[in-house]
């Protein structure tokens, strides 16, 4: 299996903080590859280097083996790498097809000429981002929202547009920034059973997750951050016997204070 | 009563825009010159807050300066037209091309200031125009203006006149229209509605922000710029007074009171404007007041403007708070049921 995407000693430092210290990542063809650890662990700065929103102090981020990192966030983008934000960051007054839509915008060639002028170009265009639009849709499932404000539907669907609208990119790797935060836990099953079905389709995820039960279950392979460091991976079953993750999880003494004081 | 009317205008679509397109055609027939002449000022001020419009309404920035493009495109036109004797059609192309390149310019900051900054920059843009033109003298004739801009033959016929020029605003309001409602439903359009709504997710949709900022400045500022172009060949006369930052808030009065981000916002915003402050001739000055608690009065209560859907980016605050109140009093409502 080839590594696709690939971080190599990578560290961000905001003025005296260390966010991310020292990280290496390799993800490979076809993995759910879950980052875990406690809030302000650097996960999310680890996917913003990732995604060109922040240029590493220090490191590289590889696509394919081809440097990415110190590229502009849309240049990463049209090499192929989609993401997600942990605070939804849909286009709400748009409707569900045109947030798709805009999800096409580096598959289509379409200039301002071309749109005054109705030339081949526009239309050829445009009948491909009307049908692969629905088919994504009908894909997620959410063919029956098309026509919807965005901004109106339930926080849950909210999530499956954004996902939607990072396939609609036809990326390598799928960048996924707490997909089930917040969610209940019907609405989380439903969701990892969107991301395995995803997956099957032949789509790399990444994935950053608090929800232990999702992680576990979805992912095949584990890298804990705890204040920037990486202090643990694996499969989830290594993960859930390191001794280190519990103490970052659970604080120290917790389980040996409980033997003594709980009768 | 709004449906019906829908339906009715979706099956007899063809025949409701002739009936329109024919009664603009043949306006100058039956409507007295004077009036004319106040339908033209609205046809200019549709093209402006239309430009304004593209760069506020579409893309979310925030530009007070509108009446810098304006200038810019009056200007290239009257001296292209007068020192150079370069004909009307055909100088009116790289006047509204100036007022774009004007507009690329006025776009780099836009790349990193957002919102009130932005805007300071825009106003400080807007004066700085007016103030060139009113001390070049050599080219622009300082205070004195630019005289004697003659109106363009078409054919033959001479087009001076409110009731003859008017054909060349319609024809430019039209032409218009048509461009941009194509554009606002491409790849383009959504690009500029993307950065209006979540700049970030634009990013990371690979849109490449700076470029297409750039693009919104240079397509809104070209309108304004043929606006002004068209104009002073229409009142024969240019100089600096028209340009004035009072003018750039008036262009953004109207698209507030019509609605930004819609494509007939700007014809109403302008219509009520010029209506307005025409009938209320017999308060004298005080129809400014008027118009300006109009605003106040808009912004107040319909912030979305006359047209804007209720489910635009201005209205959503409000709209979503007004959910949110319901849905709050219901549950109460269940509580105690």
């Amino acid at each position: 299996m080839a590594a696709l995407l690939e971080a190599k000693d990578v560290s961000q430092v905001f003025g005296g903080l260390v966010a991310v210290d020292h990280v290496n990542m390799t993800v490979n063809q076809g993995d759910i590859y879950g980052i875990i650890g406690p809030n302000g662990a650097g996960k999310t700065t680890f996917f913003n280097i990732c995604t060109g929103f922040y240029t590493p102090s220090q490191g590289a981020v590889f696509l394919e083996g081809k440097k990415i990192s110190g590229l502009p966030c849309d240049k990463i983008a049209q090499k192929g790498v989609a993401r997600t934000f942990q605070n939804i960051q849909l286009f709400k007054y748009m409707n569900v097809l045109e947030n798709i839509k805009v999800g096409f915008h580096i598959n289509t060639k379409t200039s301002l000429l071309d749109a005054i002028v109705h030339s081949k170009a526009y239309k050829n265009d445009e009948k491909m981002i009307q049908e692969k639009g629905y088919a994504i849709l009908e894909e997620v499932g959410l063919s029956k929202y098309a026509d919807t404000m965005a901004g109106n539907l339930p926080y849950g669907v909210q999530r499956k547009v954004e996902i939607a609208r990072a396939m609609a990119l036809d990326p390598k790797i799928l960048l996924l920034d707490e997909p089930v935060a917040g969610m209940n836990p019907k609405e989380t099953d439903s969701l990892m059973e969107f991301i395995l079905m995803l997956r099957e389709k032949g789509y790399t995820i990444a994935v950053i997750e608090h929800d232990m039960k999702f992680v576990m279950n979805a992912c095949n392979y584990i890298l804990v951050l705890n204040f920037g460091h990486k202090i643990c991976e694996g499969t989830p079953d290594v993960v859930k016997e390191d001794e280190q993750v519990k103490k970052a999880y659970f604080g120290k003494g917790v389980i040996a204070a409980r033997g003594t004081k709980a009768c | 009563m709004i449906d019906r009317m829908k339906d009715i205008y979706a099956k007899h679509k063809i025949a409701a825009w002739l009936i329109l397109l024919a009664i603009l055609v043949t306006m100058p027939m039956y409507v007295s010159i004077s009036n004319m002449r106040i339908v033209c000022r609205i046809m200019l001020y549709v093209i402006l807050a239309g430009g304004l419009n593209i760069i506020n309404g579409y893309c979310g920035q925030l530009c007070f300066g509108i009446a810098g493009f304006y200038c810019v495109g009056s200007y290239v036109q009257a001296v292209l037209m007068k020192t150079y004797h370069v004909s009307f059609w055909l100088a009116l192309i790289p006047s509204g091309i100036a007022a774009a390149l004007i507009g690329a310019l006025v776009a780099l900051p836009a790349l990193r200031l957002k919102g009130i900054f932005l805007g300071m920059i825009t106003i400080g843009f807007s004066e700085l125009v007016r103030l060139i033109a009113l001390n070049w003298t050599s080219v622009t004739g300082g205070a004195m203006g630019i005289k004697g801009i003659m109106a363009p033959k078409f054919f033959g016929i001479k087009l001076g006149g409110a009731s003859k020029y008017y054909y060349i605003f319609l024809g430019v309001v039209l032409i218009y229209l048509f461009c941009t409602n194509r554009i606002i439903r491409s790849r383009v359009g959504r690009a500029w509605l993307s950065i209006r709504e979540d700049e970030l997710a634009a990013k990371s949709l690979g849109v490449d922000i700076k470029r297409y900022k750039i693009l919104n400045f240079m397509y809104g500022s070209f309108w304004a710029g043929i606006a002004g172009a068209v104009y002073v060949a229409y009142s024969s006369y240019v100089d600096s007074t028209y340009f004035t930052l009072d003018e750039g808030f008036n262009v953004l009065g109207m698209l507030i009171i019509g609605g930004q981000g819609t494509l007939i916002g700007p014809i109403v915003g302008s219509v009520v404007a010029q209506v307005l402050t025409e009938a209320l001739r017999v308060i004298n000055i005080w129809r400014y007041v008027v118009y300006a608690g109009l605003i106040i009065l808009m912004m107040w209560v319909r912030p979305q403007g006359l047209v804007g859907a209720s489910g635009s980016m201005l209205a959503g605050n409000k709209a979503e708070k007004k959910k949110a109140a319901k849905g709050c009093v219901e549950k109460l409502e269940r509580k105690e049921a």
